[in-house]
């Protein structure tokens, strides 16, 4: 990785880290090389001004959500264990690598995938997505022509296929089992975190 | 299954015809040579066709039709055995259809055989390549799954060029050390020769494998693999036969390196030339699509022409016109979709179906029936078993180590179990034979050997590995694909997901798939689809939005079954807002029995505007001649006028009337008697009641017209050169919400079209002139107000016979009070019942 690349000796609680989320050594120092391209101001964290800096992401439709993601216990700065351990759910699930009986659910399981869209949806935090909540994201990935009564109907039409309790709102068990056919593990994976 | 035994009788006694028909001309053109000869008998016979005695009313002229009289009748023996192989279920369940044909082949093939003691039809190479090969090809590239053939077109060309290449070079190689060590007896055969037999019979063949997998529904990532293999091979495939065929026609001593790298050179050239071609065409045929809107009913042909130029073009050029048809397709089919009318988009579908199983079947059975010949049969126990044994153990070779190349990069991995399908699922077809057929006999001895082996091979892996090939993935446990329900929710999640792993991939900093796939995207959206698509297509051509459009249709449909089942189809046939209480209270009647559908209706009701959805250009399937209703209803309608016209509507027949252009909706002349007739009945009544004389009545003839096609939204001037009767008959179709009065007023029905046209003479000259202004204001508001009542309407325009006019004289006062002052200027009228209208219609003119 040439002369800038850092060492795993470098990234504190290593050991701890590679435990936690799976990631191989390798990926940790990449990443960790990332974390501090990022942090432009060698403060040791990120804030979410650090996001929007990406050029890329600022185009992304639903960045403010996506950054909000990695800022959800409310504050506005992001040390580099938070930022691995978001980027581990996107880790492809390993069939081969042994389970271990003691660890309770990896990060990149199934549900944490599943749990990590599903906030995304829910910016109250009130676990469930409401109408408005799906309406605003809807709003944001259509942005081509369609109109606000059209996107409200697909709103009421998507709330209503899960909707099971009738309650006009998508509870994260009603999230889940709308998208049981849906190969979660592939769409939310990342080739190169494998 | 009694039809079975029936059905092979019928089969069996057409192809004797044909065979008889086929003897007669044997027959008759050694009747005629023999007639040279001078024997008297077959002269006056021979001759009876040139020297006319006496004027024949009947004559035989088999060999005028000929050749089209065969293939029609091949086509339909073939597509017959196809039913036969399709009738009888539990053979059908454990044998694949390709071989179930085949075998009938062999049948046809020997009863052909019998009759006239050697093969006459067979599997032309040429017949093959440009006539029945194309349009499979077509097919196959249009209903490409765009997204998923893309995401794999890596794994697919590696397999298709490398393992392609393996399977040439190791199969000829090893067959060439057995011969060497003697396997195989004496034979005329060098190692090039074995290579170009290696290199025709390396490619897995499309058509078999379409034609095993569809049935066997494995996942759609083996699938796929196998299928774009199977595809994109034949650019590997032509370029190594042309290769090795030109190496064998200049002697293993000529080649050099240089040959070889030209021949290397040619490989990219044939295949992304032939690539090239195809995307052109897709550029060709997306481009013309935007603007054959005009000639809406031959739009879909335009897709099938193209399609089969991009092919020969590609074959002219001499490159891979496999590649160059696929790519076609696969690049056209979503700016087609998009840019052309609904129905076309369906007549593609089904027409590309239709010729593709078509001539799926015809090749099929005639590589059953080609096998029945003494003459290309030469048995080498050796060669054959070898071919056999080196074609399958290679493919296992190759396929397992390039997937495991592969595995190491991907996300999913491919399994084992999937990885032996995918070997055991090379299957050779109707293109290896057709390149072996098309060798050159002079240059290359064993070809009849060639052929025959390579049939085996053809056979063994269609009917053998075909018929084990579901038996195989049930016992492996080959993850099927699952038929899943199409779900708003699951396609937005996606659509966030992909959003979410492209953020990810810019906030670890790497370039991904996800960036590829984006970068695309965008590209897509401000280029391509600018210069490709319709601006209305454009507009609504969001996924998510079209899903959801979708969605609403299948409900729309259902709902519409669901009415029928019980019985009630009232809701059909009124066509006004009434109607969508009429819907809320269905479902609310139902919504006990069936939650589902009525529930996601009743909100699609609510809360979409019927206009929205109606008035978008996202095209819609079916439905339409009531969604034409709806879109031309006039705002007022009451209960009466609503009842009055379901009653006529309800003896409403459909009928395609003849027309070349167009499919329309007829109306049957009982019931324009029956509406004609009821209608004067109630204009005697109202007659009676009435007051008499006021007003002349064809002054309120001439304004409805007008006015009804302007409330129609139809331009004026398309009207001018058609005859009355015509143009009512027009009218009516275009709402057909009227088309209970039209039909009174007594246009639409060709058989009552001679009184029309009598009157037309007359009142022509004065009333078209009319039609091609606009009506007045004043006219328009009030036609508004009055055309709710139909058969009203229908009186007004019944001036035909002039008899009637007075009659109807009350009535139109009661209509329209605002016209007095037109009835004032024209006293004289009145004075003059009998008076033709062609009076009133002048009188009428100067009024204007």
């Amino acid at each position: 990785m040439g002369s800038t690349s850092s060492t795993l000796a470098k990234i504190p609680n290593a050991e701890d880290l590679m435990q936690e989320t799976g990631f191989t050594p390798a990926h940790l120092v990449r990443l960790y090389d990332r974390f501090k391209v990022l942090d432009k101001d060698k403060k040791g964290f990120l804030t979410p001004q650090d996001f929007v800096a990406i050029k890329e992401l600022a185009m992304n439709p639903i960045c403010d959500r996506i950054i909000g993601a990695f800022f959800t216990s409310g504050g506005e700065t992001l040390d580099f264990p938070s930022f691995v351990r978001i980027l581990a759910h996107f880790r492809p699930i390993d069939k081969n690598r042994p389970k271990e009986p003691t660890s309770p659910d990896p990060i990149n399981s199934r549900s944490n995938k599943l749990k990590f869209a599903f906030q995304l949806y829910d910016q109250d935090k009130d676990g469930k997505i409401s109408r408005h909540e799906l309406l605003q994201v809807l709003r944001a990935m259509l942005e081509k022509q369609v109109t606000e009564e059209q996107l409200e109907s697909i709103a009421d039409r998507t709330i209503q296929e899960a909707d099971l309790d009738r309650d006009d709102a998508i509870s994260f068990e009603e999230f889940r089992k709308s998208l049981e056919k849906v190969n979660i593990d592939h769409k939310m994976s990342i080739r190169f975190l494998r | 299954m009694t039809l079975l035994p029936r059905l092979s009788l019928a089969l069996t006694l057409l192809v004797v015809f044909s065979e008889l028909s086929q003897a007669n001309i044997l027959r008759s053109s050694s009747g005629s040579s023999s007639g040279s000869e001078g024997s008297p008998s077959t002269n006056v016979t021979s001759n009876s066709s040139t020297t006319i005695t006496t004027l024949p009313i009947v004559t035989w002229k088999w060999h005028h039709v000929e050749t089209p009289y065969l293939v029609a009748l091949w086509v339909l023996v073939c597509w017959l055995c196809k039913l036969l192989a399709q009738l009888n279920a539990r053979l059908k369940s454990f044998f694949p259809e390709s071989g179930l044909l085949i075998i009938c082949g062999f049948i046809l093939g020997g009863i052909v055989w019998g009759a006239d003691k050697a093969q006459t039809f067979k599997l032309e190479p040429r017949n093959f390549f440009y006539f029945l090969l194309p349009q499979i090809i077509l097919d196959t590239g249009y209903f490409m799954p765009n997204k998923l053939f893309f995401s794999n077109l890596g794994a697919i060309l590696v397999h298709a060029v490398i393992g392609t290449c393996w399977n040439a070079g190791a199969v000829g190689v090893s067959l060439w050390g057995c011969y060497l060590g003697g396997a195989m007896g004496d034979l005329n055969i060098g190692l090039l020769q074995f290579l170009l037999f290696g290199s025709l019979l390396a490619a897995v063949d499309p058509v078999a494998v379409i034609a095993v997998f569809e049935e066997v529904h494995v996942n759609e990532v083996l699938f796929i693999w196998v299928f774009g293999e199977s595809l994109l091979n034949d650019g590997v495939t032509v370029v190594l036969y042309n290769v090795f065929d030109a190496f064998v026609s200049l002697g293993g001593s000529k080649i050099n390196a240089g040959e070889i790298i030209k021949g290397i050179v040619s490989f990219f050239v044939v295949s992304f030339g032939g690539s090239l071609i195809g995307v052109a065409f897709a550029i060709i045929i997306s481009l013309l699509t935007k603007y054959t809107g005009k000639v809406q009913i031959i739009e879909a042909g335009f897709i099938f022409v193209l399609g089969y130029l991009s092919y020969l073009t590609a074959e002219m050029l001499s490159l891979s016109a496999i590649l160059s048809v696929t790519f076609c397709g696969v690049c056209c089919q979503k700016y087609v979709n998009a840019n052309m009318d609904e129905k076309s988009v369906t007549a593609v579908r089904y027409a590309m179906k239709v010729f593709a199983n078509g001539s799926e079947t015809m090749i099929f059975v005639f590589l059953g029936v080609t096998a029945i010949d003494n003459v290309i049969w030469v048995w080498n126990t050796g060669f054959i078993c070898l071919t056999i044994l080196f074609a399958i153990v290679y493919r296992f070779i190759g396929v397992f180590t390039l997937t495991w190349m592969l595995n190491r990069y991907r996300l999913v991995p491919i399994e084992v179990i999937d990885q032996l399908v995918m070997s055991y699922g090379g299957l050779r077809g109707a293109v290896a034979y057709g390149l072996a057929a098309s060798l050159d006999e002079t240059r290359i001895k064993e070809k009849n050997l060639i052929i025959s082996t390579t049939l085996i091979v053809v056979y063994f892996t269609v009917v053998i590995q075909g018929l084990t090939m579901k038996p195989l993935v049930k016992w492996l446990k080959v993850k099927r694909v699952e038929p899943t329900e199409l779900k708003l929710i699951a396609k937005v999640n996606n659509r966030a997901c992909e959003h979410i792993l492209a953020a990810m991939e810019d906030i670890a900093g790497r370039i991904g798939d996800n960036w590829w796939t984006r970068g695309w995207k965008r590209f897509e959206d401000t280029y391509i689809t600018w210069f490709l698509m319709k601006p209305e297509a454009r507009k609504n051509k969001d996924y998510l939005f079209s899903i959801f459009h979708k969605l609403n249709l299948e409900d729309a449909v259902n709902y519409v079954a669901e009415g029928e089942k019980r019985g009630s189809l009232a809701f059909l046939r009124n066509g006004d807002r009434t109607n969508v209480d009429f819907d809320k209270k269905f479902g609310m009647e139902f919504s006990g029995v069936m939650p589902d559908i009525t529930s996601e209706l009743d909100y699609g009701i609510d809360n979409v505007p019927m206009t929205s959805i109606r008035r978008d250009s996202i095209p819609s399937v079916s439905l339409d001649i009531h969604e034409q209703d709806m879109k031309d209803m006039n705002e007022d309608f009451n209960a009466h006028h609503l009842l009055q016209q379901h009653l006529y509507r309800s003896r409403k027949n459909h009928r395609h009337k003849y027309s070349r252009s167009d499919f329309k909706i007829n109306q049957s002349e009982d019931e324009v008697q029956e509406i004609f007739q009821r209608t004067m009945r109630s204009r005697l009544e109202s007659f009676k009641s009435a007051k008499m004389g006021v007003s002349p009545a064809k002054k309120i003839t001439k304004h409805p017209k007008p006015s009804q096609k302007m409330s129609n939204g139809k331009s004026t001037d398309t009207s001018k050169s058609y005859p009355y009767g015509d143009e009512d008959f027009e009218f009516s179709e275009v709402d057909s919400a009227y088309s209970g009065d039209a039909a009174a007023a007594g246009g639409s029905s060709p058989m009552r079209a001679p009184p029309y046209t009598v009157g037309a003479g007359i009142e022509n000259p004065a009333f078209m002139p009319e039609m091609d202004t606009p009506p007045p204001p004043w006219l328009t508001e009030v036609e508004t107000d009055t055309s709710v009542a139909p058969s009203q309407r229908a009186q007004r325009q019944l001036p035909w016979s002039p008899t009637n006019l007075q009659r109807l004289t009350p009535l139109r006062i009661s209509n329209r009070s605002t016209d007095s002052f037109v009835m004032a200027d024209v006293p004289a009228a009145q004075d003059s019942p009998e008076e033709p209208p062609e009076d009133g219609s002048q009188q009428d003119g100067t009024h204007m």
